[in-house]
């Protein structure tokens, strides 16, 4: 029966081409709007390290102004100074410990053929690597050890070992970054993560690190952040007075087993800033904070704004279309009400009418909904043409084709429920009086 | 408006035609008033001017490496070499230029007792070609001079005794009265700073300057430093070229610097005009989307009502072959049908105008959106009464062609 009313379907659909192509048309952009965004919109929200978010927090102290907050919502900081990250990474209290900051040095190929050139880098932690569970392909990350005596050690991303050694194993060679060795302790493999969540001060979608080094050797090499740097109080002149200022541009991330560890760890902070209030510092009160990678995600927007309202729009628009479709099939099955009182009349019971017409409905759902993936594939290539940034999201994911796929076909139901309900309400005496 | 009766009485005969179109001009009517509101607030961003010169300038970087690499006197040679060069109308030191997005700002005050700072500003290095080199509007004081120029080193806090700031943020510090020889401190625990000069306008680095005072002019607080402040081994100039020049030196320049010291790489060559594109990037992208958005959706309803026009026409084509043999003219029927979409519209439009302002309402809420302006409105409504209207008029001139005849034919 099924089989005979997708024919019946087809062929009523075939009879009125151009109101089937406009029905269709307007489920499938309605959809390929909305996909597009919604997908783009989950692949910047979604989880980048869903097996242990929950575990990865985020350090905040608030240790600034006393006259004023660090914004206005009162939060606190969104990086740390030298000295409170320094303390923290000495006391060693969490599971794992990772201060970091973002660097940039000129590398110098050994190979005369490869010219100098500028990469941005990250001066961290020996934890840093098993803490966010980053791929080696060669080597591993230097030892804590390393970090203890300004190690001259770096580990290498892939796309630079490339560049520098042709992609070979390149652990214990040596790399001259502004004119010092360091020693490969490691290459990584392909770890791009969709969104830059231990850097969110710098921007989500910035550039990966090229290389990494330890955190004291690029203290000690007396090296300036090149990210985001942030003072409220004067500072002296020379690098040490920079170390021992207010000024905030460290990063800081913990891994804790445990929500008992969490909250061990976020009565030791406190307890480090009663401290420092008693040295006359951190004179706000207290608000420190340890947030998980996707609350840290959802605090610092990295689901944009734009995005956000693109996505409502998206959804609107998706909404007219449909009430578009409703109007259209609402015409096409009362155009039929001559045909519909016949089969009525025939014996068709209004079940059959209502399954048949429903049918119909449904196969322009499919359509539209196919058509839409395909648009979506489109929309996505322009969201990557508009924002290059946002490369590593907008793509096809396979969870959102499944949802835009059921989408349509209930967003074409729904449309197909009304009209085809009022197809089956046509009384066939009427019908056939006026024939 | 002499067939409104008959035409009530249809509509409320046939509800369903009308709910929907209905509803689709309404939300059609809120997403296009607000789509375009945003759209617009994004074409004042990106249409905002700088007050520098970014037809004929560019920048460019050095980055030195090695231990025997003197910043400062590649410094010097590398603006005596921009300068000789011909075609080049100006070159200087820059750390940073307008909607490049990265830069220094510092926090004003009036007293060094002061707790909070009256203004912050971003901090342009720069030496006495700067103002020449990126095309701005001296209109009080003097230029640096160039014994005036320091050379300082990142980690130091020591701020020179003369600059020259932007005529906004004159006016925010000292309103009503002329700013130059007024002082002010970037270091409290310093000496005072002097005003030497007053640019007419030069924008922050940042395209999007968050403002929590919501000072709309913060955008414009500048301040020009006669420092070199070099960050690392790294340093950039800005050139600014004869006009039409520009993309013949930008070569030539890269070339040149690249060549005359080997011991540093020479890297982000771009004109102003490519940082003004890569600053509104997204806002252009917002402003296509939702261009595309706009057209879209009014297509989708303007068919929507043809499809549902033409179905009425076919449904009541005996009708009007009666209406027709009874003596209705042409234009009669014509007017009946538009003035039955005029009507729908009418009605959509009334509740789209709540929508619309509730749109508003939850852009305003999440988003920091400000206040839709009321002439979106009317002017949305009009759009929309004349797309319908548009619309409707292939179906219903097909409708005034039905012969009277077909009265009198079974059907």
């Amino acid at each position: 029966m099924f089989l005979y009313y997708f024919q019946l379907g087809l062929r009523s659909l075939r009879r009125n081409p151009v109101l089937t192509m406009l029905m269709v048309a307007g489920i499938g952009l309605g959809i390929a709007a909305s996909m597009t965004t919604l997908t783009v919109m989950h692949l910047m929200g979604s989880d980048p390290i869903p097996w242990k978010s929950e575990r990865l927090h985020y350090v905040q102290l608030d240790g600034w102004s006393p006259d004023r907050a660090y914004t206005d919502e009162g939060d606190p900081p969104d990086q740390l100074t030298y000295r409170d990250a320094l303390a923290l990474m000495e006391a060693g209290r969490a599971d794992r410990q990772a201060a970091m900051y973002k660097i940039v040095l000129p590398v110098q190929p050994e190979n005369a053929e490869v010219k100098p050139f500028n990469a941005v880098g990250r001066a961290t932690h020996a934890d840093f690597f098993a803490m966010f569970d980053v791929p080696f392909a060669y080597g591993g990350a230097w030892s804590r050890d390393e970090d203890a005596r300004f190690g001259r050690t770096v580990v290498l991303s892939r796309e630079i070992n490339e560049r520098l050694f042709g992609g070979e194993d390149s652990t214990g060679r040596s790399v001259r970054l502004d004119g010092v060795d360091y020693t490969v302790s490691g290459v990584l493999d392909v770890w791009e993560p969709r969104i830059k969540f231990y850097d969110l001060t710098n921007g989500a979608f910035n550039a990966h690190e090229r290389f990494f080094i330890p955190f004291s050797t690029a203290i000690e090499r007396e090296m300036g952040t090149a990210g985001n740097n942030n003072c409220w109080k004067e500072r002296g002149s020379g690098w040490r007075a920079y170390l021992d200022s207010e000024c905030i541009w460290i990063q800081m991330w913990v891994e804790l087993g445990s929500p008992e560890r969490r909250a061990e760890y976020q009565s030791f902070i406190d307890a480090y800033a009663g401290e420092q209030k008693r040295l006359g510092r951190f004179m706000r009160p207290l608000n420190n904070r340890l947030p998980n990678v996707t609350d840290w995600m959802e605090k610092q927007q990295v689901v944009t704004s734009d995005v956000e309202v693109q996505t409502g729009l998206a959804f609107a628009f998706l909404l007219v279309c449909l009430i578009n479709t409703i109007g259209l099939l609402l015409a096409k099955f009362m155009r039929k009400a001559g045909e519909i009182g016949l089969r009525r009349a025939l014996g068709a019971s209004r079940r059959q009418v209502f399954a048949q017409h429903l049918v119909e409905a449904g196969v322009v759902g499919i359509s539209g909904g196919l058509v839409g993936l395909a648009l979506t594939g489109v929309g996505l290539m322009i969201v990557r043409a508009l924002y290059t940034e946002f490369a590593s999201v907008a793509r096809f994911d396979w969870l959102m084709v499944f949802v835009s796929i059921a989408l349509a076909i209930v967003a074409s139901l729904l449309a197909g429920l009304f009209p085809t309900w009022r197809a089956c309400r046509i009384v066939p005496a009427v019908q056939l009086k006026t024939q | 408006m002499k067939d409104l009766r008959p035409i009530l009485s249809t509509l409320m005969r046939s509800k369903a035609g009308m709910v929907l179109i209905g509803t689709q001009i309404a939300l059609t009517l809120a997403i296009v008033c607000n789509a375009l509101f945003i759209m617009s607030q994004r074409l004042d961003l990106m249409g905002r001017a700088s007050g520098i010169n970014e037809t004929d300038t560019f920048v460019i970087s050095s980055q030195g490496f090695g231990a025997g690499f003197n910043i400062q006197t590649t410094i010097q040679a590398d603006l005596a070499l921009l300068r000789s060069l011909p075609g080049v109308a100006a070159a200087a030191p820059q750390n940073t230029v307008p909607l490049s997005g990265g830069g220094w700002s510092e926090g004003i005050s009036l007293s060094p007792e002061q707790k909070t700072s009256t203004a912050g500003a971003a901090i342009y290095f720069t030496d006495e070609h700067g103002i020449d080199a990126f095309g701005l509007d001296l209109v009080a004081g003097r230029n640096f001079k160039s014994e005036e120029i320091g050379f300082r080193d990142q980690r130091e806090n020591e701020w020179p005794p003369g600059i020259i700031i932007t005529r906004l943020l004159g006016e925010k510090l000292f309103p009503g009265e002329s700013p130059i020889g007024k002082q002010f401190y970037l270091n409290v625990e310093a000496a005072p700073i002097t005003v030497v000069g007053v640019i007419e306008k030069m924008q922050m680095p940042w395209p999007r300057p968050g403002s929590r005072s919501g000072d709309p002019n913060t955008v414009e607080y500048s301040i020009l430093v006669p420092q070199i402040v070099p960050f690392g081994n790294s340093y950039a100039y800005l050139v600014r070229a004869e006009p039409g020049r520009r993309d013949e030196l930008m070569g030539v320049v890269e070339a040149k610097l690249g060549e005359s010291n080997r011991s540093r790489l020479v890297e982000d060559l771009k004109s102003l005009q490519d940082i003004r594109a890569e600053a509104y990037r997204r806002d252009r992208a917002m402003t296509l989307i939702l261009g595309g958005v706009i057209v879209a959706l009014l297509g989708v309803t303007a068919l929507g009502i043809v499809g549902m026009a033409s179905f009425w026409v076919g449904q009541r084509t005996r009708q009007i072959g009666t209406r027709r043999a009874l003596g209705a003219t042409r234009r009669d029927i014509l007017a009946y049908f538009l003035t039955e979409n005029f009507l729908i519209t009418t009605i959509g439009i009334l509740v789209g105008v709540v929508l619309t302002y509730a749109f508003n309402l939850w852009l305003m809420a999440n988003y920091r959106s400000p206040h839709l302006p009321w002439f979106y409105v009317p002017v949305g409504v009009v759009c929309l009464w004349l797309l319908g209207q548009i619309a409707v008029l292939g179906p219903a001139t097909r409708a005034s062609r039905v012969p009277p005849a077909v009265a009198t034919r079974a059907a």
